[in-house]
């Protein structure tokens, strides 16, 4: 579930995005600094699938920018917990490739993830993303 | 050459002139041209204007210190023992190092580490290593004072929550910097206990003064973002106004979103939409109180040269963009609530963060808009960008924010103080 989510948001599948969270699940995208003093509001923010939804119909038919792709890097993730509710945390890193082939490492940081394993898929209940860069360079757009 | 180029400090790029359809036409190269960005940094960064420094609440307590910088030059706001602000330029007396190298800390006082020189909070030199040398040997000569040292001081002034800094004897006080018109205003949103809900920055890769235009569009606003429009978070058919400062330098933007009377310009005009439904999946994003009783519930007010607030519906931020380099900016962003918000009020605010920053749902464009200019006047800086929008005039717009009248209020600011006539 860890790669295939890479897989699929590298893949730009867009719709399928959603589907890895619990129907309340949450996603968010903080930086290093505002995680370490607590603060709650991050670069992005979904409470749930439906806040989700919309995220990426606005990807895909409201948000304007200069074509890229993402490539996910995953070290291996350690998990935690017992049971049907488990933790993970797993660094990643994301490169970034515009039209022209400009590439550069666009985000580095941590997942810190709360996993469903309840139903016949694993979920995320909780997504964090943490990168460790408080400056996004251009913008962000798609998740991480 | 001219001969005033050697008797002023600052290249006073003599070739130079405005085009004379005036504040209605802009030549590129002001985007692109270093020496023009040198003179910048001499006659605004270090001249009549209120620079933003940072937040009060970043140097809540004494002892608090925060860097940041001044156009290029790297600065430092202290609070000393007393409750006192104080800011200087982040630069050793001795031979020139960073004082502070952290961007923030809590500190009695501030020593250098190259030579290990140490100032109090309030910039004065205190004590300098080894000054009567080792054993008896070396150490500085007898007449050394350290009461003729100190960092090079900034006058500050703190405001609406925000720390304000500036290098020029002129500048008037903030409040008449900013001026009757649009003061009070800015008193509305940030004169309130305030407290910071996150903060992130962005580089976008053009000139400053891009930024600076971008924020006081109000023509592109409502084309670009798509997604303003398509929820009625703000378009040009709600009652909504520009006002200009009485110097035209600052200006506010406003509308209200319950006074919305959809016109047909919106489908008529080739605008892009967005293919929603009528409604979002996770509507909650939207969710909003009154928080005032005037009916405006989406403004952007700036600051000339740099600041920016904004308040969409409940999202209060300050955008502080900073020069690095000709064609690079730093956009900061400090989303803030006020103290005594309630827990939902605090998470109505943290959803609505996702409409705008780097990742904005309807700001996330100007991250490249501006970087498309910048690239596409590439080799063209003697061409001029046309602005006849709302006509030649920078005055205040009471009814339409169908105009470009603040941004060439923006430009009318700018040449006056660049000298450029
Ligand atoms: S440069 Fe600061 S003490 Fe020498
Ligand atoms: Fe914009």
């Amino acid at each position: 579930m860890l790669l295939d989510y890479c897989h699929r948001l590298d893949d730009e599948d867009w719709d399928a995005w959603p589907g890895f969270f619990t129907e309340d699940g949450r996603y968010k995208i903080l930086t290093r600094e505002n995680f370490d003093a607590d603060l709650p509001l991050g670069i992005m923010y979904c409470d749930g699938v439906g806040m989700m939804k919309d995220r990426m119909l606005a990807l895909q038919t409201a948000n304007i920018f200069e074509p890229h792709t993402h490539c996910h890097l995953l070290s291996r993730p350690a998990l935690s917990g017992a049971g049907s509710q488990i933790e993970a945390r797993t660094n990643f890193m994301v490169t970034r490739t515009m039209q022209n082939g400009a590439m550069e490492i666009f985000a580095t940081g941590k997942y810190l993830d709360q996993i469903d394993l309840s139903s016949s898929t694993p979920k995320f209940r909780e997504r964090i993303v943490v990168i460790e860069s408080r400056r996004i360079d251009i913008l962000l757009v798609a998740p991480l | 050459m001219s001969e005033s180029r050697t008797s002023s400090p600052v290249n006073p790029a003599p070739d130079f002139a405005w085009p004379r359809e005036g504040l209605s036409r802009v030549p590129f190269r002001l985007f692109s041209d270093p020496e023009i960005y040198a003179r910048e940094q001499e006659k605004i960064f270090r001249g009549p204007v209120w620079n933003f420094l940072c937040l009060e609440l970043d140097v809540a307590n004494p002892g608090d210190f925060k860097t940041g910088n001044i156009g290029d030059t790297p600065i430092v706001v202290t609070r000393d023992e007393n409750g006192e602000l104080h800011a200087f330029v982040n630069r050793c007396a001795h031979k020139g190092a960073l004082v502070c190298m952290k961007e923030r800390g809590n500190a009695s006082a501030l020593t250098c580490i190259y030579h290990a020189w140490t100032y109090g909070l309030d910039g004065q030199l205190q004590s300098v290593a080894f000054r009567n040398g080792i054993k008896g040997k070396g150490g500085m000569p007898v007449d050394f004072d350290t009461g003729k040292h100190r960092l090079e001081a900034i006058r500050v002034e703190a405001c609406c929550g925000m720390v304000f800094g500036t290098f020029s004897e002129e500048t008037p006080d903030v409040e008449e910097f900013l001026g009757d018109a649009v003061m009070p205003f800015l008193k509305r949103n940030m004169n309130r206990p305030l407290k910071l809900l996150g903060t992130h920055s962005q580089v976008i890769h053009n000139n400053w003064k891009l930024y600076a235009e971008n924020v006081r569009d109000s023509y592109h606003a409502t084309l670009l973002h798509t997604f303003y429009t398509t929820f009625k978070i703000n378009r040009l058919d709600m009652d909504g106004g520009i006002l200009l400062s009485d110097k035209k330098w600052h200006h506010i933007s406003y509308a209200k979103r319950a006074t919305l009377n959809e016109s047909a310009e919106y489908s008529d005009a080739k605008v892009h939409s967005a293919q929603f439904g009528s409604d979002l999946e996770g509507p909650e994003l939207l969710d909003a109180w009154d928080e005032f009783d005037d009916g405006i519930t989406h403004s952007i007010q700036t600051m000339f040269p740099t600041i920016a607030i904004q308040y969409t519906l409940n999202s209060l931020a300050v955008r502080y963009f900073s020069p690095r380099g000709v064609n690079e900016t730093e956009l900061f962003w400090m989303y803030l609530g006020v103290e005594d918000d309630t827990p939902e009020q605090t998470d109505i605010r943290v959803r609505q963060g996702n409409l705008t920053g780097a990742a904005g749902l309807v700001s996330l464009e100007d991250g490249c808009i501006s970087e498309f200019v910048q690239r596409g006047t590439t080799g063209s800086g003697h061409h001029n960008a046309f602005m006849e929008m709302g006509g030649t005039e920078a005055a205040s717009s009471k009814n339409s924010r169908a105009t470009e009248a603040s941004i060439r209020g923006f430009w009318h600011g700018y040449r006056e103080i660049m000298g450029f006539d």
